[in-house]
Protein backbone atom coordinates (compact mmCIF):
# COMPACT_ATOMS: atom_id res chain seq x y z
CA UNK A 1 0.00 0.00 0.00
CA UNK A 2 1.89 3.23 -1.39
CA UNK A 3 -1.14 5.51 0.92
CA UNK A 4 -2.36 4.52 4.28
CA UNK A 5 -5.41 5.75 5.77
CA UNK A 6 -3.86 7.99 7.86
CA UNK A 7 -2.03 9.67 4.34
CA UNK A 8 -5.62 10.03 2.81
CA UNK A 9 -7.15 11.82 6.23
CA UNK A 10 -3.83 14.05 6.10
CA UNK A 11 -4.25 14.96 2.32
CA UNK A 12 -8.13 15.62 3.04
CA UNK A 13 -7.00 18.23 5.63
CA UNK A 14 -4.68 19.95 3.19
CA UNK A 15 -7.18 19.81 0.70
CA UNK A 16 -9.95 21.25 3.34
CA UNK A 17 -12.27 18.07 2.34
CA UNK A 18 -13.93 15.63 4.72
CA UNK A 19 -14.84 12.49 4.04
CA UNK A 20 -16.95 9.51 6.01
CA UNK A 21 -16.16 6.35 6.90
CA UNK A 22 -17.00 5.04 4.14
CA UNK A 23 -15.48 7.21 1.91
CA UNK A 24 -11.99 7.36 3.25
CA UNK A 25 -11.70 3.28 2.75
CA UNK A 26 -12.68 3.73 -1.06
CA UNK A 27 -10.91 6.39 -1.47
CA UNK A 28 -7.87 5.07 -0.42
CA UNK A 29 -8.52 1.76 -2.07
CA UNK A 30 -8.57 4.28 -5.54
CA UNK A 31 -5.65 6.75 -4.83
CA UNK A 32 -3.59 3.43 -4.00
CA UNK A 33 -4.64 1.69 -7.39
CA UNK A 34 -3.75 5.05 -9.45
CA UNK A 35 -0.98 5.90 -7.66
CA UNK A 36 0.46 2.44 -8.36
CA UNK A 37 -0.43 2.76 -12.38
CA UNK A 38 1.21 6.11 -12.30
CA UNK A 39 4.68 4.21 -10.79
CA UNK A 40 4.73 3.33 -14.21
CA UNK A 41 6.38 6.26 -15.39
CA UNK A 42 9.59 5.39 -12.99
CA UNK A 43 10.51 2.85 -16.02
CA UNK A 44 11.33 6.29 -17.97
CA UNK A 45 14.76 7.76 -17.15
CA UNK A 46 14.28 11.54 -17.34
CA UNK A 47 17.69 12.54 -16.08
CA UNK A 48 18.65 14.50 -18.50
CA UNK A 49 15.30 15.58 -19.35
CA UNK A 50 13.44 19.21 -18.68
CA UNK A 51 10.74 20.01 -17.20
CA UNK A 52 7.67 21.06 -19.58
CA UNK A 53 5.41 23.42 -17.92
CA UNK A 54 3.84 25.07 -21.00
CA UNK A 55 3.92 23.32 -24.25
CA UNK A 56 3.90 26.51 -26.41
CA UNK A 57 7.39 27.73 -25.51
CA UNK A 58 5.94 31.44 -25.09
CA UNK A 59 8.28 34.17 -23.49
CA UNK A 60 7.21 35.65 -20.34
CA UNK A 61 4.14 38.04 -21.51
CA UNK A 62 4.71 41.51 -20.01
CA UNK A 63 2.22 44.58 -20.05
CA UNK A 64 2.58 48.18 -19.17
CA UNK A 65 2.38 49.28 -15.91
CA UNK A 66 -0.94 51.34 -17.11
CA UNK A 67 -4.14 51.86 -15.28
CA UNK A 68 -7.20 50.03 -16.77
CA UNK A 69 -10.85 49.68 -15.31
CA UNK A 70 -12.07 46.52 -13.74
CA UNK A 71 -15.26 44.87 -12.23
CA UNK A 72 -16.97 47.51 -10.39
CA UNK A 73 -17.68 46.86 -6.95
CA UNK A 74 -21.44 46.19 -7.35
CA UNK A 75 -20.52 43.23 -10.39
CA UNK A 76 -18.07 41.70 -8.11
CA UNK A 77 -20.14 41.24 -5.64
CA UNK A 78 -23.02 39.89 -6.95
CA UNK A 79 -22.47 36.10 -6.15
CA UNK A 80 -21.46 36.40 -2.48
CA UNK A 81 -23.09 34.49 -0.19
CA UNK A 82 -22.93 36.72 2.59
CA UNK A 83 -22.01 40.22 2.50
CA UNK A 84 -21.99 43.45 4.23
CA UNK A 85 -21.52 47.07 2.82
CA UNK A 86 -19.11 46.61 0.07
CA UNK A 87 -17.56 43.06 2.06
CA UNK A 88 -17.72 39.72 1.70
CA UNK A 89 -19.03 38.05 5.10
CA UNK A 90 -17.39 35.18 6.51
CA UNK A 91 -17.72 33.53 10.05
CA UNK A 92 -15.72 35.31 12.81
CA UNK A 93 -11.55 34.41 12.47
CA UNK A 94 -10.43 35.81 15.40
CA UNK A 95 -11.70 34.57 19.39
CA UNK A 96 -11.82 36.57 22.48
CA UNK A 97 -9.24 33.98 24.17
CA UNK B 1 -38.16 23.78 -42.35
CA UNK B 2 -35.32 23.94 -44.69
CA UNK B 3 -32.51 21.77 -45.07
CA UNK B 4 -29.08 23.01 -45.01
CA UNK B 5 -26.17 20.71 -45.28
CA UNK B 6 -24.05 23.73 -43.88
CA UNK B 7 -23.97 27.46 -42.52
CA UNK B 8 -22.59 28.62 -45.85
CA UNK B 9 -26.05 27.31 -47.45
CA UNK B 10 -28.19 28.51 -44.31
CA UNK B 11 -27.02 32.07 -45.07
CA UNK B 12 -27.90 31.96 -49.09
CA UNK B 13 -31.58 30.88 -47.84
CA UNK B 14 -31.37 33.65 -44.91
CA UNK B 15 -30.05 36.21 -47.01
CA UNK B 16 -32.71 35.39 -49.95
CA UNK B 17 -35.45 34.93 -47.36
CA UNK B 18 -36.40 31.85 -47.80
CA UNK B 19 -35.60 30.56 -44.35
CA UNK B 20 -36.91 32.62 -41.68
CA UNK B 21 -33.95 32.68 -38.76
CA UNK B 22 -36.62 33.47 -35.67
CA UNK B 23 -38.82 30.23 -37.31
CA UNK B 24 -35.04 28.06 -37.38
CA UNK B 25 -34.16 29.32 -33.85
CA UNK B 26 -38.13 28.51 -32.62
CA UNK B 27 -37.31 25.26 -34.42
CA UNK B 28 -34.41 24.75 -32.23
CA UNK B 29 -35.77 25.48 -29.24
CA UNK B 30 -38.71 23.08 -29.71
CA UNK B 31 -36.65 20.46 -30.85
CA UNK B 32 -34.57 20.78 -27.52
CA UNK B 33 -38.03 20.50 -25.89
CA UNK B 34 -38.77 17.47 -27.73
CA UNK B 35 -35.24 15.86 -26.74
CA UNK B 36 -35.38 16.76 -23.07
CA UNK B 37 -34.74 12.88 -22.37
CA UNK B 38 -31.35 13.55 -24.01
CA UNK B 39 -30.48 16.23 -21.04
CA UNK B 40 -27.93 17.55 -22.73
CA UNK B 41 -28.77 21.28 -22.04
CA UNK B 42 -28.46 22.84 -18.67
CA UNK B 43 -29.68 25.99 -19.69
CA UNK B 44 -31.38 26.86 -22.51
CA UNK B 45 -31.60 30.40 -23.70
CA UNK B 46 -35.12 31.87 -24.56
CA UNK B 47 -33.81 35.52 -25.39
CA UNK B 48 -31.81 33.68 -28.38
CA UNK B 49 -35.44 34.50 -30.20
CA UNK B 50 -34.88 38.25 -29.77
CA UNK B 51 -31.25 37.73 -30.94
CA UNK B 52 -32.83 36.24 -34.32
CA UNK B 53 -34.59 39.01 -34.95
CA UNK B 54 -31.90 41.42 -34.12
CA UNK B 55 -29.46 39.60 -36.60
CA UNK B 56 -32.36 38.72 -39.00
CA UNK B 57 -32.70 42.92 -39.95
CA UNK B 58 -28.58 43.05 -39.55
CA UNK B 59 -28.88 40.25 -43.20
CA UNK B 60 -31.18 42.35 -44.87
CA UNK B 61 -29.11 45.73 -43.97
CA UNK B 62 -26.08 43.97 -45.26
CA UNK B 63 -23.84 44.73 -42.26
CA UNK B 64 -24.01 41.32 -40.35
CA UNK B 65 -21.05 38.90 -39.35
CA UNK B 66 -19.75 36.13 -40.92
CA UNK B 67 -21.39 33.91 -38.57
CA UNK B 68 -25.02 35.52 -38.71
CA UNK B 69 -27.36 33.54 -37.76
CA UNK B 70 -25.67 30.31 -36.88
CA UNK B 71 -27.35 29.02 -33.94
CA UNK B 72 -24.37 27.72 -30.91
CA UNK B 73 -24.78 26.04 -27.36
CA UNK B 74 -21.59 26.10 -25.53
CA UNK B 75 -20.43 24.00 -23.01
CA UNK B 76 -21.44 25.05 -19.16
CA UNK B 77 -18.06 25.86 -18.26
CA UNK B 78 -17.32 29.08 -20.81
CA UNK B 79 -18.70 32.40 -18.97
CA UNK B 80 -21.87 34.23 -21.10
CA UNK B 81 -22.35 37.88 -19.07
CA UNK B 82 -25.52 38.06 -16.86
CA UNK B 83 -26.15 33.75 -17.41
CA UNK B 84 -25.63 30.77 -15.23
CA UNK B 85 -22.15 28.87 -15.32
CA UNK B 86 -22.67 25.95 -13.01
CA UNK B 87 -19.59 24.15 -14.20
CA UNK B 88 -22.11 21.09 -13.99
CA UNK B 89 -21.57 21.45 -10.11
CA UNK B 90 -23.21 21.65 -7.14
CA UNK B 91 -20.86 24.55 -6.11
CA UNK B 92 -21.86 27.11 -8.70
CA UNK B 93 -25.39 26.13 -8.15
CA UNK B 94 -26.58 29.59 -8.24
CA UNK B 95 -23.53 31.53 -9.68
CA UNK B 96 -24.36 34.35 -12.71
CA UNK B 97 -21.64 35.52 -14.84
CA UNK B 98 -20.59 38.76 -14.62
CA UNK B 99 -18.49 38.71 -18.06
CA UNK B 100 -18.48 37.10 -21.38
CA UNK B 101 -15.37 34.64 -22.21
CA UNK B 102 -13.66 35.78 -25.31
CA UNK B 103 -14.29 32.49 -27.61
CA UNK B 104 -17.70 33.14 -27.23
CA UNK B 105 -18.07 36.83 -27.26
CA UNK B 106 -15.99 36.68 -30.76
CA UNK B 107 -19.02 34.43 -32.12
CA UNK B 108 -21.41 36.93 -30.34
CA UNK B 109 -19.53 39.38 -32.19
CA UNK B 110 -19.84 37.91 -35.33
CA UNK B 111 -23.53 37.62 -34.81
CA UNK B 112 -24.17 33.88 -34.13
CA UNK B 113 -27.09 33.24 -31.86
CA UNK B 114 -25.99 31.93 -28.35
CA UNK B 115 -29.17 29.08 -27.82
CA UNK B 116 -27.88 28.13 -24.60
CA UNK B 117 -25.60 25.73 -21.90
CA UNK B 118 -25.04 22.38 -22.50
CA UNK B 119 -24.11 19.98 -19.60
CA UNK B 120 -20.83 18.07 -19.03
CA UNK B 121 -18.91 16.53 -16.18
CA UNK B 122 -18.01 18.55 -13.45
CA UNK B 123 -15.95 20.79 -14.08
CA UNK B 124 -15.44 18.83 -17.03
CA UNK B 125 -14.09 16.12 -14.96
CA UNK B 126 -14.96 12.52 -16.73
CA UNK B 127 -14.83 10.57 -20.07
CA UNK B 128 -19.07 9.69 -20.05
CA UNK B 129 -20.74 13.05 -18.63
CA UNK B 130 -22.18 10.33 -15.82
CA UNK B 131 -20.29 12.99 -13.58
CA UNK B 132 -22.86 16.25 -13.77
CA UNK B 133 -24.95 17.80 -11.05
CA UNK B 134 -27.87 17.76 -13.78
CA UNK B 135 -27.53 14.12 -14.20
CA UNK B 136 -26.21 11.86 -17.07
CA UNK B 137 -26.23 12.99 -20.73
CA UNK B 138 -27.90 10.19 -23.12
CA UNK B 139 -26.11 9.51 -26.48
CA UNK B 140 -28.58 10.10 -29.05
CA UNK B 141 -27.75 6.96 -31.08
CA UNK B 142 -28.53 4.57 -28.12
CA UNK B 143 -29.97 6.01 -24.94
CA UNK B 144 -28.48 3.36 -22.84
CA UNK B 145 -25.18 4.57 -23.27
CA UNK B 146 -23.21 7.48 -22.66
CA UNK B 147 -22.35 10.45 -25.00
CA UNK B 148 -18.86 10.87 -23.89
CA UNK B 149 -17.39 13.41 -21.81
CA UNK B 150 -16.88 15.59 -20.55
CA UNK B 151 -18.13 17.89 -23.53
CA UNK B 152 -21.20 15.33 -23.60
CA UNK B 153 -24.23 17.55 -24.05
CA UNK B 154 -22.38 19.85 -26.52
CA UNK B 155 -21.97 16.50 -29.10
CA UNK B 156 -24.76 14.74 -28.21
CA UNK B 157 -27.22 18.41 -29.22
CA UNK B 158 -24.92 18.18 -32.18
CA UNK B 159 -25.32 14.85 -33.55
CA UNK B 160 -29.41 15.32 -32.44
CA UNK B 161 -29.77 18.59 -34.24
CA UNK B 162 -30.28 20.91 -31.52
CA UNK B 163 -28.19 23.40 -32.86
CA UNK B 164 -26.08 24.21 -35.41
CA UNK B 165 -23.03 23.63 -33.82
CA UNK B 166 -21.34 23.73 -30.57
CA UNK B 167 -18.37 24.99 -28.26
CA UNK B 168 -16.51 22.44 -25.86
CA UNK B 169 -13.22 22.01 -24.04
CA UNK B 170 -10.47 19.21 -24.03
CA UNK B 171 -8.17 19.09 -21.61
CA UNK B 172 -7.52 15.47 -22.40
CA UNK B 173 -10.06 14.44 -24.89
CA UNK B 174 -13.07 16.06 -23.68
CA UNK B 175 -14.07 17.48 -27.46
CA UNK B 176 -12.53 14.47 -29.43
CA UNK B 177 -14.35 11.76 -27.62
CA UNK B 178 -17.48 12.88 -27.32
CA UNK B 179 -17.13 13.86 -31.04
CA UNK B 180 -16.57 10.18 -31.47
CA UNK B 181 -19.45 8.46 -29.60
CA UNK B 182 -21.75 10.87 -30.89
CA UNK B 183 -20.33 10.75 -34.61
CA UNK B 184 -19.56 14.65 -35.18
CA UNK B 185 -16.21 16.36 -35.92
CA UNK B 186 -15.02 18.02 -33.09
CA UNK B 187 -11.65 19.88 -33.07
CA UNK B 188 -9.29 20.62 -30.27
CA UNK B 189 -7.11 23.61 -31.20
CA UNK B 190 -3.75 23.90 -30.36
CA UNK B 191 -3.04 24.88 -27.12
CA UNK B 192 -3.41 28.90 -27.36
CA UNK B 193 -4.90 28.94 -30.47
CA UNK B 194 -7.56 30.27 -28.78
CA UNK B 195 -7.59 32.29 -25.81
CA UNK B 196 -9.14 30.64 -22.53
CA UNK B 197 -10.64 33.97 -20.35
CA UNK B 198 -13.66 33.03 -19.20
CA UNK B 199 -13.57 29.02 -19.20
CA UNK B 200 -13.61 27.53 -15.62
CA UNK B 201 -10.19 26.19 -14.96
CA UNK B 202 -9.90 22.49 -14.72
CA UNK B 203 -5.74 22.14 -16.06
CA UNK B 204 -4.78 25.39 -17.09
CA UNK B 205 -1.83 23.78 -19.23
CA UNK B 206 -3.92 21.59 -21.28
CA UNK B 207 -7.57 23.33 -21.25
CA UNK B 208 -8.39 24.13 -25.06
CA UNK B 209 -11.79 25.08 -26.05
CA UNK B 210 -13.02 24.10 -29.48
CA UNK B 211 -16.00 23.48 -31.92
CA UNK B 212 -18.25 20.51 -32.40
CA UNK B 213 -20.42 20.34 -36.01
CA UNK B 214 -21.69 18.35 -38.16
CA UNK B 215 -19.60 19.63 -41.44
CA UNK B 216 -15.97 20.50 -41.59
CA UNK B 217 -16.74 23.62 -43.12
CA UNK B 218 -18.30 24.62 -40.02
CA UNK B 219 -15.40 24.05 -38.27
CA UNK B 220 -12.90 26.01 -39.74
CA UNK B 221 -14.99 28.97 -39.42
CA UNK B 222 -15.61 28.75 -36.51
CA UNK B 223 -12.41 27.95 -35.51
CA UNK B 224 -11.14 30.90 -37.33
CA UNK B 225 -13.47 33.19 -35.97
CA UNK B 226 -12.50 32.16 -31.58
CA UNK B 227 -8.62 32.07 -32.57
CA UNK B 228 -6.27 34.52 -31.91
CA UNK B 229 -4.48 36.75 -29.27
CA UNK B 230 -6.06 38.10 -26.34
CA UNK B 231 -4.25 40.49 -23.66
CA UNK B 232 -6.72 38.72 -21.17
CA UNK B 233 -4.62 35.22 -21.82
CA UNK B 234 -1.88 35.79 -21.75
CA UNK B 235 -1.30 31.95 -22.63
CA UNK B 236 -2.91 33.21 -26.22
CA UNK B 237 -0.48 32.65 -28.94
CA UNK B 238 0.33 35.90 -30.82
CA UNK B 239 0.80 34.25 -33.95
CA UNK B 240 -1.97 34.98 -37.06
CA UNK B 241 -4.50 33.22 -37.69
CA UNK B 242 -4.74 31.35 -40.67
CA UNK B 243 -7.81 31.51 -43.36
CA UNK B 244 -8.99 28.56 -42.70
CA UNK B 245 -12.14 28.71 -44.82
CA UNK B 246 -10.48 29.99 -47.98
CA UNK B 247 -7.60 27.27 -47.37
CA UNK B 248 -9.72 23.99 -47.40
CA UNK B 249 -10.49 23.57 -50.45
CA UNK B 250 -6.83 23.68 -52.01
CA UNK B 251 -6.77 20.07 -53.19
CA UNK B 252 -5.72 17.12 -52.70
CA UNK B 253 -3.12 18.20 -50.61
CA UNK B 254 0.17 16.31 -50.84
CA UNK B 255 0.49 15.52 -47.07
CA UNK B 256 2.07 12.60 -45.73
CA UNK B 257 0.57 10.50 -42.94
CA UNK B 258 1.79 8.63 -40.69
CA UNK B 259 0.34 5.29 -38.67
CA UNK B 260 1.97 5.38 -35.08
CA UNK B 261 1.90 1.32 -34.17
CA UNK B 262 0.97 1.81 -30.62
CA UNK B 263 -2.37 3.10 -31.21
CA UNK B 264 -3.66 -0.44 -33.31
CA UNK B 265 -2.46 -2.66 -30.91
CA UNK B 266 -4.01 -4.47 -27.71
CA UNK B 267 -6.76 -2.88 -26.45
CA UNK B 268 -8.33 -1.36 -29.41
CA UNK B 269 -11.84 -2.64 -30.90
CA UNK B 270 -11.14 -4.70 -33.89
CA UNK B 271 -14.18 -2.78 -35.80
CA UNK B 272 -13.13 0.31 -35.09
CA UNK B 273 -9.65 -0.83 -36.58
CA UNK B 274 -11.08 -2.27 -39.68
CA UNK B 275 -12.95 0.89 -40.37
CA UNK B 276 -9.86 3.50 -39.39
CA UNK B 277 -7.65 1.02 -42.25
CA UNK B 278 -10.37 0.89 -44.83
CA UNK B 279 -10.09 4.56 -44.26
CA UNK B 280 -6.22 4.80 -44.62
CA UNK B 281 -6.19 2.59 -47.42
CA UNK B 282 -8.47 4.19 -49.71
CA UNK B 283 -6.51 7.21 -48.64
CA UNK B 284 -3.35 4.81 -50.11
CA UNK B 285 -5.40 4.57 -53.09
CA UNK B 286 -5.57 7.93 -53.57
CA UNK B 287 -1.72 8.85 -54.09
CA UNK B 288 -1.34 9.56 -50.25
CA UNK B 289 1.61 8.60 -49.43
CA UNK B 290 1.12 6.56 -45.97
CA UNK B 291 3.84 5.11 -43.80
CA UNK B 292 3.96 2.98 -40.33
CA UNK B 293 5.53 5.40 -37.25
CA UNK B 294 6.62 5.20 -33.86
CA UNK B 295 5.25 7.37 -30.88
CA UNK B 296 7.23 5.03 -27.92
CA UNK B 297 5.75 7.05 -24.94
CA UNK B 298 2.02 6.66 -25.98
CA UNK B 299 1.88 3.87 -23.20
CA UNK B 300 2.78 6.21 -20.16
CA UNK B 301 0.31 9.34 -21.86
CA UNK B 302 -2.47 8.12 -18.89
CA UNK B 303 0.30 7.91 -15.87
CA UNK B 304 1.55 11.18 -16.93
CA UNK B 305 -1.62 12.91 -17.80
CA UNK B 306 -3.62 12.45 -14.92
CA UNK B 307 -0.79 12.88 -12.47
CA UNK B 308 -0.22 16.70 -14.24
CA UNK B 309 -3.79 17.41 -14.17
CA UNK B 310 -4.94 16.62 -10.89
CA UNK B 311 -2.24 18.97 -9.78
CA UNK B 312 -3.04 21.76 -11.44
CA UNK B 313 -6.77 20.88 -11.01
CA UNK B 314 -6.50 20.31 -6.74
CA UNK B 315 -4.48 24.39 -7.22
CA UNK B 316 -7.54 25.38 -9.27
CA UNK B 317 -10.03 24.33 -7.53
CA UNK B 318 -9.03 25.48 -3.85
CA UNK B 319 -10.71 28.95 -5.45
CA UNK B 320 -13.94 27.29 -4.43
CA UNK B 321 -13.66 28.53 -0.76
CA UNK B 322 -17.19 29.76 -0.73
CA UNK B 323 -16.54 33.67 0.32
CA UNK B 324 -16.24 35.35 -2.45
CA UNK B 325 -18.87 32.95 -4.73
CA UNK B 326 -20.39 29.59 -4.59
CA UNK B 327 -22.23 27.17 -2.47
CA UNK B 328 -21.81 28.14 1.41
CA UNK B 329 -22.69 25.64 3.86
CA UNK B 330 -25.52 26.16 6.49
CA UNK B 331 -23.33 24.69 9.13
CA UNK B 332 -22.42 26.66 11.95
CA UNK B 333 -18.62 27.04 12.67
CA UNK B 334 -15.52 28.84 11.85
CA UNK B 335 -13.84 29.85 9.04
CA UNK B 336 -11.86 26.79 8.40
CA UNK B 337 -15.29 24.85 8.91
CA UNK B 338 -17.15 26.93 6.53
CA UNK B 339 -14.40 25.92 3.19
CA UNK B 340 -14.34 22.12 4.56
CA UNK B 341 -18.53 21.77 4.80
CA UNK B 342 -18.94 23.71 1.48
CA UNK B 343 -16.57 22.05 -0.25
CA UNK B 344 -17.39 18.87 1.17
CA UNK B 345 -21.18 18.68 0.64
CA UNK B 346 -21.10 20.35 -3.14
CA UNK B 347 -18.42 18.57 -4.88
CA UNK B 348 -18.76 15.37 -6.55
CA UNK B 349 -16.85 11.98 -5.80
CA UNK B 350 -14.82 12.47 -9.21
CA UNK B 351 -14.09 16.24 -8.37
CA UNK B 352 -12.79 15.45 -4.77
CA UNK B 353 -11.41 12.12 -5.92
CA UNK B 354 -9.24 14.39 -8.26
CA UNK B 355 -8.51 17.40 -5.63
CA UNK B 356 -6.95 14.75 -3.44
CA UNK B 357 -4.97 13.19 -5.90
CA UNK B 358 -3.66 16.41 -7.28
CA UNK B 359 -2.73 17.27 -3.35
CA UNK B 360 -0.84 13.95 -2.69
CA UNK B 361 1.36 14.33 -5.59
CA UNK B 362 1.87 17.80 -4.92
CA UNK B 363 2.78 17.31 -1.21
CA UNK B 364 5.91 18.26 0.47
CA UNK B 365 7.82 14.83 -0.03
CA UNK B 366 6.02 13.68 -3.33
CA UNK B 367 6.62 16.31 -5.44
CA UNK B 368 9.40 15.37 -7.10
CA UNK B 369 8.53 11.83 -7.26
CA UNK B 370 5.36 12.60 -9.23
CA UNK B 371 4.78 16.07 -10.30
CA UNK B 372 8.33 16.76 -11.50
CA UNK B 373 8.51 13.10 -12.77
CA UNK B 374 5.81 13.79 -14.73
CA UNK B 375 6.60 17.30 -16.07
CA UNK B 376 10.07 15.72 -17.35
CA UNK B 377 8.01 13.16 -19.16
CA UNK B 378 5.82 15.63 -20.45
CA UNK B 379 8.86 16.98 -22.34
CA UNK B 380 9.05 13.37 -23.96
CA UNK B 381 6.15 13.39 -25.48
CA UNK B 382 6.89 16.97 -26.70
CA UNK B 383 9.95 15.07 -28.18
CA UNK B 384 8.19 12.29 -29.56
CA UNK B 385 6.07 14.49 -31.72
CA UNK B 386 8.76 16.57 -32.80
CA UNK B 387 10.32 13.46 -34.44
CA UNK B 388 7.45 11.86 -35.72
CA UNK B 389 6.27 15.52 -37.56
CA UNK B 390 9.80 15.55 -38.92
CA UNK B 391 8.65 12.52 -41.30
CA UNK B 392 5.10 13.13 -41.52
CA UNK B 393 2.34 15.98 -41.95
CA UNK B 394 -0.57 13.93 -40.43
CA UNK B 395 -1.29 11.31 -37.57
CA UNK B 396 -3.99 9.18 -38.11
CA UNK B 397 -5.10 7.26 -34.81
CA UNK B 398 -8.30 5.67 -33.50
CA UNK B 399 -10.18 8.65 -31.05
CA UNK B 400 -11.40 6.23 -28.93
CA UNK B 401 -10.48 1.87 -28.31
CA UNK B 402 -14.19 1.46 -28.66
CA UNK B 403 -17.55 2.98 -28.93
CA UNK B 404 -20.23 4.63 -26.79
CA UNK B 405 -20.07 2.12 -23.33
CA UNK B 406 -23.11 1.73 -21.49
CA UNK B 407 -24.39 4.18 -18.48
CA UNK B 408 -23.43 3.47 -15.71
CA UNK B 409 -20.49 0.50 -16.72
CA UNK B 410 -17.23 1.88 -15.44
CA UNK B 411 -18.42 4.25 -12.59
CA UNK B 412 -17.25 1.58 -10.32
CA UNK B 413 -13.92 1.79 -11.56
CA UNK B 414 -11.90 5.41 -11.93
CA UNK B 415 -8.80 4.00 -13.23
CA UNK B 416 -11.00 1.75 -15.64
CA UNK B 417 -12.48 4.81 -16.70
CA UNK B 418 -9.21 6.52 -16.93
CA UNK B 419 -7.90 4.33 -19.43
CA UNK B 420 -10.50 5.65 -21.79
CA UNK B 421 -8.70 8.27 -22.93
CA UNK B 422 -5.56 6.49 -23.92
CA UNK B 423 -5.66 7.99 -27.59
CA UNK B 424 -6.46 11.48 -26.76
CA UNK B 425 -4.36 12.68 -23.85
CA UNK B 426 -1.48 12.52 -25.51
CA UNK B 427 -2.36 15.32 -27.87
CA UNK B 428 -2.76 18.19 -24.54
CA UNK B 429 0.49 16.47 -22.95
CA UNK B 430 2.30 17.94 -26.33
CA UNK B 431 0.15 20.69 -26.95
CA UNK B 432 -1.01 19.48 -30.71
CA UNK B 433 -4.20 20.03 -32.21
CA UNK B 434 -6.29 17.10 -32.68
CA UNK B 435 -9.52 16.36 -34.85
CA UNK B 436 -11.97 13.12 -34.54
CA UNK B 437 -14.19 12.55 -37.92
CA UNK B 438 -16.27 10.38 -38.06
CA UNK B 439 -15.95 7.46 -40.01
CA UNK B 440 -18.28 4.72 -39.80
CA UNK B 441 -20.88 2.64 -37.62
CA UNK B 442 -20.04 -0.52 -35.53
CA UNK B 443 -22.86 -3.30 -36.21
CA UNK B 444 -24.32 -2.02 -32.80
CA UNK B 445 -24.97 1.01 -34.77
CA UNK B 446 -22.99 3.00 -32.97
CA UNK B 447 -20.47 6.03 -34.67
CA UNK B 448 -16.70 5.30 -34.69
CA UNK B 449 -14.30 7.79 -34.86
CA UNK B 450 -10.80 8.73 -36.27
CA UNK B 451 -8.33 10.95 -35.17
CA UNK B 452 -5.98 13.61 -36.95
CA UNK B 453 -3.16 14.40 -35.04
CA UNK B 454 -0.79 17.78 -36.53
CA UNK B 455 2.26 19.81 -34.76
CA UNK B 456 1.42 22.91 -33.01
CA UNK B 457 -0.25 25.73 -35.26
CA UNK B 458 -0.79 23.47 -38.68
CA UNK B 459 -4.69 23.21 -38.12
CA UNK B 460 -4.90 24.17 -41.86
CA UNK B 461 -3.86 21.02 -42.96
CA UNK B 462 -6.24 18.76 -40.45
CA UNK B 463 -8.93 20.93 -41.94
CA UNK B 464 -7.30 20.11 -45.44
CA UNK B 465 -7.33 16.49 -45.21
CA UNK B 466 -10.68 16.48 -43.14
CA UNK B 467 -12.28 18.46 -45.91
CA UNK B 468 -10.85 16.07 -48.60
CA UNK B 469 -12.26 12.85 -46.66
CA UNK B 470 -15.93 14.51 -46.31
CA UNK B 471 -16.27 14.77 -50.22
CA UNK B 472 -14.14 11.86 -51.76
CA UNK B 473 -15.44 9.02 -49.02
CA UNK B 474 -18.20 10.17 -47.38
CA UNK B 475 -19.49 12.32 -49.88
CA UNK B 476 -21.03 14.84 -47.82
Amino acid sequence: MAVSREDVENIAKLAKLKFTEDELKNLTRDMNKILTYMDKLNELDTDNVEPLSNPISNENVLREDKLEESIPTEEALKNAPDRTDVFFRVPKVISKE
Amino acid sequence: MKVYKNYEEKYKLLKSGSLSLKENVQHFLNKIDKQKHLNAFNFVFEDSLEQAAKVEKKIKSGSAGKLAGMVIAVKDVLAVKDKPLTCSSNILKNFISIYTATAVQKLIDEDAIIIGKTNCDEFAMGSSNENSAFGPVKNPHDLQRVPGGSSGGSAAAVTSGLCDAALGTDTGGSIRQPAAFCGVYGLKPTYGRVSRYGLTAYASSFDSIGPFANNIEDIALILQVISGYDKKDSTSSTLAVENYSNLLEENPPNLKIGLPKEYFGKGLDLEINLTINNVVENLRGHGFSVSEISLPMTEYAIAAYYILTTAEASSNLARYDAVKYGYRSKQKGDLSDMYINSRSEAFGHEVKRRIMLGTYVLSAGYYDAYYGKAQKVRRLFKNDFDKAFQSVDIIITPTTPTTAFKIGEQTSDPLQMYLNDIYTTSANLAGIPGLNIPVGKDKKGLPIGMQLLANQFQETKLLQLAYYLQKSFFNR
